[in-house]
């Protein structure tokens, strides 16, 4: 743990800030990224933060896709854009 | 990134003719994903319902102006977001106005990182739980509007940076910024919450 002290709060930490979304996504250069991977090797507080950004973005990533509409807000959709007539046949095809 | 939705097999000619079969088809396949984002942004179901149905109707009214140049869903999300930011700057006139011009990246912009725990390794299950999927949810609404926007249309919806800033009709320099607050925000957010999980486990 010790080894971070002396850089903590660095302005090579800050910069790297600036990285990390692309970092996680995959779409940040290759030199960067081994500019990244290089100092989160000496840099435990920066290896915390790429690895729990990582985890956040994954958890909502995974979320499962929203429930459908409920039955009656449907129908007042449908009604609403004069599409009565196919109320039923959604449906049945879901 | 994951492919969220399986795009539907529409026939864009004809929705364009007016096939209202077809029309009907559109409105099934979208419709949840139209009010989930809406809900999210207005924080309220019957303002969700109305932008539902408003944008609906609008699609339908401006179904020949559609190039396909974008898919349908960004072209539906565009303007699903357009109408729920007009509401709520109706409802809360102040909620867009302070970080609408959120200032260059150049500088160091971002705040510090202050949760440091590592809890990544908690075991998966503590991941599904009812309680941290509540906690992924009053994360999202903590976030400014503008913030919110960016990350339900990228992170949730799974939409690419342009088709995002297609939607928003911002620069992608700004998704990026915006998307990268968004997203240190849930961090922080999320670390107290498993933070806390972690040391109760130990
Ligand atoms: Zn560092």
């Amino acid at each position: 743990m010790s080894k971070t002290e002396h850089q903590h709060n660095s302005q090579t930490c800050r910069d790297l800030l600036k990285s990390l979304s692309d970092y996680v996504d995959g779409t940040l250069d290759e030199s960067l990224c081994v500019e990244v991977e290089k100092h989160m090797a000496d840099c435990d507080r920066c290896q915390v933060v790429v690895d729990t950004l990582r985890k956040t973005v994954e958890l909502y990533h995974d979320l499962p896709p929203p429930p459908t509409v409920p039955d009656d807000m449907r129908t007042r959709l449908f009604v609403r854009l004069n599409l009565e007539d196919f109320l039923v046949a959604g449906k049945i095809e879901k | 990134m994951v492919e969220k939705r399986l795009q539907p097999n529409l026939s864009l000619q004809a929705l364009k003719t007016g096939d209202t079969a077809e029309f009907a088809r559109m409105v099934d396949a979208y419709s949840s994903q139209v009010y989930h984002l809406a809900l999210k942004i207005l924080g309220d179901a019957k303002d969700a319902e109305d932008v539902l149905q408003e944008t609906f109707t609008k699609a339908y009214r401006h179904l020949n102006e559609f190039e396909g140049r974008s898919s349908i869903a960004t072209w539906l999300y565009r303007i699903a977001s357009n109408e729920a930011f007009m509401l709520l700057r109706r409802r809360k006139p102040d909620a867009l106005s302070v970080d609408e011009d959120i200032p260059s990246p150049d500088g160091d912009g971002e705040r510090e990182p202050i949760q440091l725990m590592n809890w990544c390794c908690l075991p998966e299950e503590e991941f599904l739980s009812a309680e941290s999927r509540n906690h992924l949810d009053l994360a999202i609404d903590e976030l400014s509007p503008a913030l919110k926007a960016v990350f339900l249309l990228r992170d949730i919806e799974g939409q690419s940076v342009w088709e995002t800033a297609e939607t928003l009709r911002i620069s992608e320099a700004a998704v990026k910024t915006r998307l990268l607050r968004a997203r240190l925000q849930l961090r922080e957010h999320l670390s107290q919450y498993y933070a806390e999980r972690l040391k109760e486990l130990k």
